[in-house]
């Protein structure tokens, strides 16, 4: 960018100073700390400033407008190379304050900086720490450490959005997906972090030492389980294989993630609460998002397409296609009654 | 939308306006150019611009809006719907990647990542001209081979431009969520049924 140069006459003069004063005010690109002391308010709107510029730099064109009409052709071209370069000293003078305002805002109120130290990780520990979620250790005797990192959750939640929606295409639901979006993508950062806020509430009652956020990192990594179930199991409709994974993948992550949260909290009161809470909802999360969400899409589809399409071209599906919530428990009891049955009788 | 600093000569501000479309349209075809040959190159990076993205998003999200039958579907929410994910996901992308310590700015990281849509932009066109011919198996396998090997390309290309960019062992942990984006808008394109 052009600073402002040698001024064409000595009407810049008067604009060095303040915009001087305005420039040590803008903190340093990329730090952390913002420097509130030397924030200086009454610069931030610069309108006053560029209104007064504005003001002087019409009057002068004004005059410089009269002089040119006054003048004839051996000045004239003067007058005009003046006035072009004058314009071109306005609008890099906005443009830079332009750019120094919105800097300003931006650094101010979208300061990412404060979630940086969150996501200071290396690929092998989010290697690690993928496998040991699914690791429940025994020792519950002194508080066991949690990463506080926000990436491997992050990165999770998404890759449950997109297996999800991966679900969606095998299954050959072919409707508005946008819809489904949505839906997928409230429903994993809603379990995510109203699960976990929840939990932190829960574990505040019960004084159990977990902050918000080792308890978002927990939950986080906790969702790598249904991510394995779910892939899974989208692919090989099998629902004895499901259930199998349920309890196997579904159970080790939950765990782990209940070893933790026993080995934090004192009382055997506490401790029943907070992880029978947890592991209800964990548990009964896959639940749903297996069976629950298959009939979301079906509703949807339902609802776009109308009674006039003929049964032909449903693909054919384990569950059931219309069902009222109410009924599910017992469609589930109903459909693993049948697993059962079908498996034990091919026995 | 230009990075460059603006040449205030009064011959930019004069010339036609066709002068200026023009010069923005060869900047954004040489940029696409580089998306379709990519090699380790800083020209997407240097001179980013917004012009390429948002013409590859509004083409995408006109050709996923399929002509409804139905009078309750107007075909609204689906453009938004493709143009708020192709945007916000590059915006949490970038996000991302100046988390973990990137040293590309915001703008830069949108370029790139709008400008590597083309290759699925492509994948679009060839799926709804295949989609002229007979619904069947064949249809769809050669849909997903189009698909993936373009999803593939998209990949590739946004990592020789965005790789440089982040410290040498993070590499993978930034190009993950450009995988599931890019993972996300393939999904969206072989669902696609026009009705």
């Amino acid at each position: 960018m052009a600073t402002p140069a040698a001024p064409a006459g000595g009407a810049r003069s008067g604009a060095g100073p303040e915009w001087g004063g305005f420039e040590e005010n803008i903190q340093g690109g990329g730090s952390a700390v913002i420097d509130m002391e030397n924030m200086d308010d009454t610069s931030g709107s610069s309108f006053e400033d560029m209104g007064e510029l504005h003001q002087r730099l019409r009057e002068e064109e004004v005059d410089a407008d009269a002089a040119a009409a006054d003048d004839e052709d051996g000045e004239f071209l003067g007058m005009k190379g003046f006035k072009g370069q004058l314009s071109r000293q306005v609008a890099d003078q906005m443009w830079q304050a332009g750019k120094r305002q919105a800097s300003r805002a931006f650094s101010l109120y979208a300061n990412i900086d404060i979630l940086r130290p969150y996501f200071d990780v290396e690929p092998d520990q989010v290697r690690s720490r993928l496998l040991e979620s699914m690791i429940p250790i025994k020792m519950v005797n002194f508080p066991q450490k949690i990463a506080g990192e926000l990436y491997g959750p992050l990165m999770l939640v998404f890759t449950l959005v997109a297996i999800l929606l991966h679900g969606m295409k095998t299954s050959d639901t072919i409707i508005r997906e946008g819809t489904l979006m949505g839906t997928a993508i409230g429903t994993c950062f809603g379990y995510w972090l109203g699960v976990s806020s929840f939990i932190y509430f829960l574990a505040y009652l019960c004084n159990a030492q977990i902050t918000m956020l080792q308890m978002l990192a927990l939950l986080g990594y906790g969702l790598f389980g249904h991510c394995i179930v779910l892939f899974i199991t989208y692919n090989i409709h099998l629902h004895a294989l499901f259930y199998l994974f349920w309890l196997l993948v579904g159970g080790l992550s939950t765990l782990r993630m209940v070893a933790v949260l026993v080995s934090r909290t004192v009382g055997p009161t506490q401790r029943l609460l907070l992880c029978g809470t947890l592991a209800a909802l964990h548990m009964l999360f896959l639940l749903y998002l297996h069976f629950a969400y298959h009939k979301v899409v079906e509703g949807i589809l339902d609802t776009l397409e109308g009674p006039n399409v003929p049964p032909m071209q449903r693909v054919p599906r384990d569950v059931p296609a219309v069902l009222p919530a109410a009924r599910l428990p017992a469609t589930v009891l109903n459909a693993t009654a049948k697993a059962l049955a079908a498996s034990l009788q091919s026995h | 939308m230009r990075s460059r600093s603006r040449e205030f000569d009064s011959s930019t501000l004069n010339e036609s306006v066709q002068n200026t479309i023009m010069r923005d349209l060869k900047a954004v075809g040489k940029k696409f150019m580089h998306v379709l040959y990519p090699r380790k190159s800083n020209t997407l990076l240097r001179d980013w611009d917004l012009w390429g993205p948002l013409i590859l998003c509004v083409t995408l999200a006109l050709m996923l809006q399929r002509g409804s039958v139905d009078s309750e579907k107007d075909g609204g929410p689906q453009f938004a719907e493709v143009f708020v994910i192709v945007w916000f996901g590059a915006v949490t992308i970038t996000l991302n990647s100046k988390l973990l310590g990137g040293n590309i700015s915001f703008f830069q990281s949108l370029c790139v990542l709008g400008y590597c849509i083309l290759p699925l932009t492509v994948a679009m066109l060839i799926c709804r001209l295949v989609l002229l011919a007979e619904p069947g198996p064949i249809n769809f396998m050669v849909r997903l081979f189009v698909v993936i090997v373009m999803f593939a390309w998209s990949i590739v290309a946004s990592t020789a431009f965005l790789a440089d960019s982040q410290p040498p062992n993070r590499k993978a942990l930034a190009v993950y969520p450009v995988f599931l984006f890019y993972f996300v808008i393939s999904w969206m394109i072989l669902t696609f049924t026009p009705q």
